[in-house]
């Protein structure tokens, strides 16, 4: 049979070239990357396909934990043993502790209803399990065993027995995503505790902490406490972040450069509590008139500074930077 | 169609059962938690070179945008990072099928270095693109890692199509 039009035969159909075909499925890459960076739209099928990866996930720890259980299995008597004798002795400490804690708070609420002042920050604590730590070598982020379903919420803190490690950033029906203290892009507001400054901690992605913006000639040295300060709303104040390591005063600079280590076990796995609020949300400071243009003008640009790593992952983000500018007020309503 | 095109030998046609299977055992052993380890390979890329190069006309980079945008999710990285770098991937495998079926499965993974750095390299240049740190040189073991299991792959995938060695007077081949 002779064809009369110039069809090709279907044999040699193959669709597009590669290279046409590679760069419409780039284009559609840059897309979704743009879309998912600068604007966010994509949260919906991040959603959906992490409910359709999370068993393959699963699949794949599953036979990795029971390696690691195993091995800790057969050579962890004594040390059982030796840990089960240290938690005995420490919650016989705490017990006298606790039994005293329950006074205080109410003695405490009592004193703040007399004197009219807000009260505390009241929190829900659940423990979870951090069950992976994320591939990505970019980021610091780790993954917990409960989601939205156990009532997790996006912008909690998280932390372990010794200090806060870090907070959920994003949240899936069955598990969430910790960004720990340590990465880049996570900030955290913080005083130290024997001279009262207070700071704004970030990660710098290997481990260790920074202090920031404080002047070359701050009142710290190494060895120093650091605790949340809790301006931000979000992490109760109090809480132990960080130990300095070390600080470099450069003449040269208006800041200091300190390192901190961060006192809760950050980069290693294990149970965890998530920290979620309940009761009043603090109220935020009123915009402060522009009379004080400098003034002003300092509060924006330390806001965007650091609203612009806290933006990701909380709405509570943007509360923080004003918090901290005009701090003193806060701390004086509470 | 033969392991290579040097060879005497004969494979049976690929079945799309096993090349799908072979694609999800790569997403898994991917998804194992490592830790901060680094020099691990990356069995996807592995598993999607592979295919690109043996059958160029049914896996390709339709197939490397899907297993792209799945595992950018468990990752916790940016949503199309991995699959702007598999496309690219497997775009270059497909391209260079033809060529790399003359050379022997060892000498093939050496060609494959390339490759599997460009996937690194696309990923790193995108995420310092979006303001990410630089995670050390390190980072760059895994393309290596990744290569050097070309071979163990090669026999481990071409396995099913194998048959075994008729010595037949009236064949030719």
């Amino acid at each position: 049979m002779v064809s009369t039009d110039n069809e090709t035969p279907p044999f040699f159909k193959r669709g597009l070239p590669p290279s046409a075909r590679a760069s419409l499925y780039l284009a559609l890459s840059f897309a979704m990357l743009i879309s998912d960076l600068r604007m966010h739209y994509l949260d919906g099928t991040r959603q959906a396909l992490a409910v359709l990866a999370y068993p393959l996930q699963f699949a794949a720890a599953t036979p990795a934990e029971y390696v690691h259980k195993a091995s800790s299995y057969f050579s962890g008597l004594a040390s059982l043993q030796r840990e089960n004798s240290r938690l005995k002795a420490r919650e016989l400490a705490m017990a006298s502790q606790v039994l005293f804690t329950e006074q205080l708070q109410r003695e405490n609420s009592d004193l703040r209803n007399l004197l009219l002042m807000q009260q505390n920050l009241r929190v829900r604590s659940s423990a979870a399990e951090i069950v992976f730590t994320a591939r990505d070598p970019f980021s610091r982020k780790v993954i917990l065993n409960k989601g939205s379903q156990q009532n997790i919420e996006p912008g909690s803190p998280v932390v372990d027995q010794a200090g806060v490690i870090g907070q959920v950033t994003r949240v899936y029906p069955l598990h969430a995503e910790v960004t720990l203290l340590s990465d880049k892009d996570q900030a955290i507001p913080v005083v130290i505790e024997r001279s009262g400054l207070r700071a704004v901690m970030f990660g710098t992605g290997n481990g260790l902490m920074e202090l920031k913006f404080l002047a070359a000639n701050a009142e710290i040295r190494p060895g120093d406490r650091i605790l949340t300060s809790g301006l931000d709303g979000i992490f109760s104040p109090g809480l132990p972040v960080a130990t300095v390591l070390k600080i470099t005063r450069d003449s040269a600079e208006s800041f200091a450069r300190i390192l901190c280590r961060p006192v809760g076990n950050v980069e290693r796995s294990g149970a965890v509590l998530v920290l979620s609020r309940i009761g009043p949300r603090l109220q935020r400071p009123e915009e402060e008139d522009t009379s004080d243009p400098r003034r002003a003008s300092a509060g924006r640009i330390r806001g965007t500074r650091s609203s612009a790593p806290a933006a990701a992952p909380t709405s509570a983000g943007s509360t923080a930077p004003e918090s901290s500018s005009s701090g003193n007020t806060t701390q004086e309503r509470r | 169609m033969q392991p290579t095109h040097r060879s005497p030998r004969l494979l049976l046609p690929v079945r799309m059962g096993f090349v799908t299977f072979s694609l999800l055992v790569a997403l898994v052993l991917n998804l194992v938690p490592v830790g901060n380890f680094y020099a691990v390979p990356d069995f996807v890329a592995l598993v999607l070179a592979f295919w690109c190069v043996r059958e160029p006309h049914r896996v390709g980079m339709g197939t490397a945008f899907i297993l792209g945008v799945i595992i950018d999710v468990p990752y916790a990285a940016v949503m199309g990072q991995h699959s702007i770098a598999y496309v690219l991937l497997a775009w270059a495998a497909v391209v260079n099928s033809r060529r790399l079926l003359w050379f022997s499965p060892s000498v093939q993974a050496l060609h494959m270095v390339p490759l599997f750095l460009m996937v690194q390299l696309v990923q790193l240049v995108l995420r310092l693109l979006a303001g990410h740190r630089f995670p050390g040189w390190e980072y760059f073991f895994s393309c290596f890692a990744t290569a050097a299991l070309w071979l163990p792959a090669h026999y481990l995938l071409l396995w099913p199509q194998m048959r075994p060695i008729e010595h037949d007077e009236n064949r030719p081949l």
